[in-house]
């Protein structure tokens, strides 16, 4: 493997290593709180129209990443059949 | 992480749906020009678009015991410009607000001018700026600048709707403590999502050197 390949699998690791145990609270939730802090009156004023259990989050979580990774794979592999 | 939905006063959310929209309009129209153009643009729009998808998928941890995920707008912005990256990005963020409830309908127009216009504009000036001296920097640089620059502007956004105090120094203030939460957290996704661009970029650049112009 290249270097710069290398690289990329020890960063997420390190990355995670150096943080130690933690929650991972995702930064929109922290910064709820941030809001909530600075102005104390605020109310949301819309609600998400449907929102998923933990599961369907992760279902459409990886859904969106199986789309994604499809669009990449079969275009650049249509490419490689082509030429 | 994008705003969530409901949490931009109405006036604002108003205010940056106005300055989407027309960029919007422009990027789906060059969208269309592109392919129109050259139908092999076709191929190349679905591996941005499909990039944009897997890497605003990822929620990653960071150093500051927080999670965020990156915006995968790099890709695009080298190969197309921000208005097409807006457009494809525009279509990330309606899947997340319509299926996962990240992001929000009301907070559409903001985060499409963070995500999709701003961040990859300043994305668009390091790449255009760095790729005459060296092309992996370049896109190393596109792809690092637009993440991070998403979270300043995000934070920007936040701070202007919720200043601490009224004028100018209540929105500083503000802007400090959001910028404490996202582009802090930002930083290390921001190169990680480089490093992976990088890797995309060049291949697609292997595959077909003419799309990217040294």
């Amino acid at each position: 493997m290249r270097p710069n390949k290398i690289l990329l699998l020890v960063l997420p690791v390190a990355l995670i290593a150096l943080s130690g145990a933690q929650e991972w609270k995702g930064t929109d939730d922290i910064a709820e709180g941030a809001i909530a802090e600075l102005s104390p009156d605020y109310k949301p004023w819309f609600s998400p129209i449907f929102e998923p259990t933990g599961e369907l989050e992760g279902l459409f979580f990886s859904v969106q990443a199986a789309i994604g990774g499809f669009l990449i794979g079969y275009f650049l592999g249509k490419h490689d059949r082509e030429s | 992480m994008h705003i969530m939905e409901g949490f931009l006063p109405a006036e604002w959310c108003a205010f940056w749906y106005a300055l989407a929209i027309p960029v919007l309009i422009y990027g789906a129209w060059k969208t269309k020009k592109e392919i129109e153009r050259d139908p092999k643009a076709k191929s190349l729009l679905a591996v941005s678009l499909g990039f944009i998808f897997v890497l605003s998928a990822l929620k990653l941890p960071s150093v500051t015991g927080s999670c965020s995920h990156p915006t995968g707008t790099g890709v695009a912005v080298v190969l197309f410009g921000p208005s097409v990256t807006a457009f494809l990005s525009s279509i990330a963020l309606l899947y997340q607000a319509l299926l996962l409830a990240h992001g929000g309908l009301t907070t559409l127009g903001a985060n499409t001018v963070s995500m999709g216009i701003v961040g990859p504009f300043f994305g668009f000036i390091a790449y255009k700026a760095l790729k005459k001296f060296n092309l992996t920097a370049a896109f190393f640089s596109a792809a690092a600048v637009a993440d991070f620059m998403t979270y300043v502007v995000t934070s920007l956004q936040l701070a202007l709707a919720f200043p601490a105090s009224p004028g100018m120094e209540g929105v500083m203030f503000s802007a400090i403590r959001f910028l404490e939460i996202f582009a802090v957290t930002q930083i290390p996704l921001a190169i990680i999502e480089a490093f992976i661009a990088v890797l995309l970029l060049r291949s697609i650049r292997t595959y077909s050197p003419e799309v990217i112009p040294a």
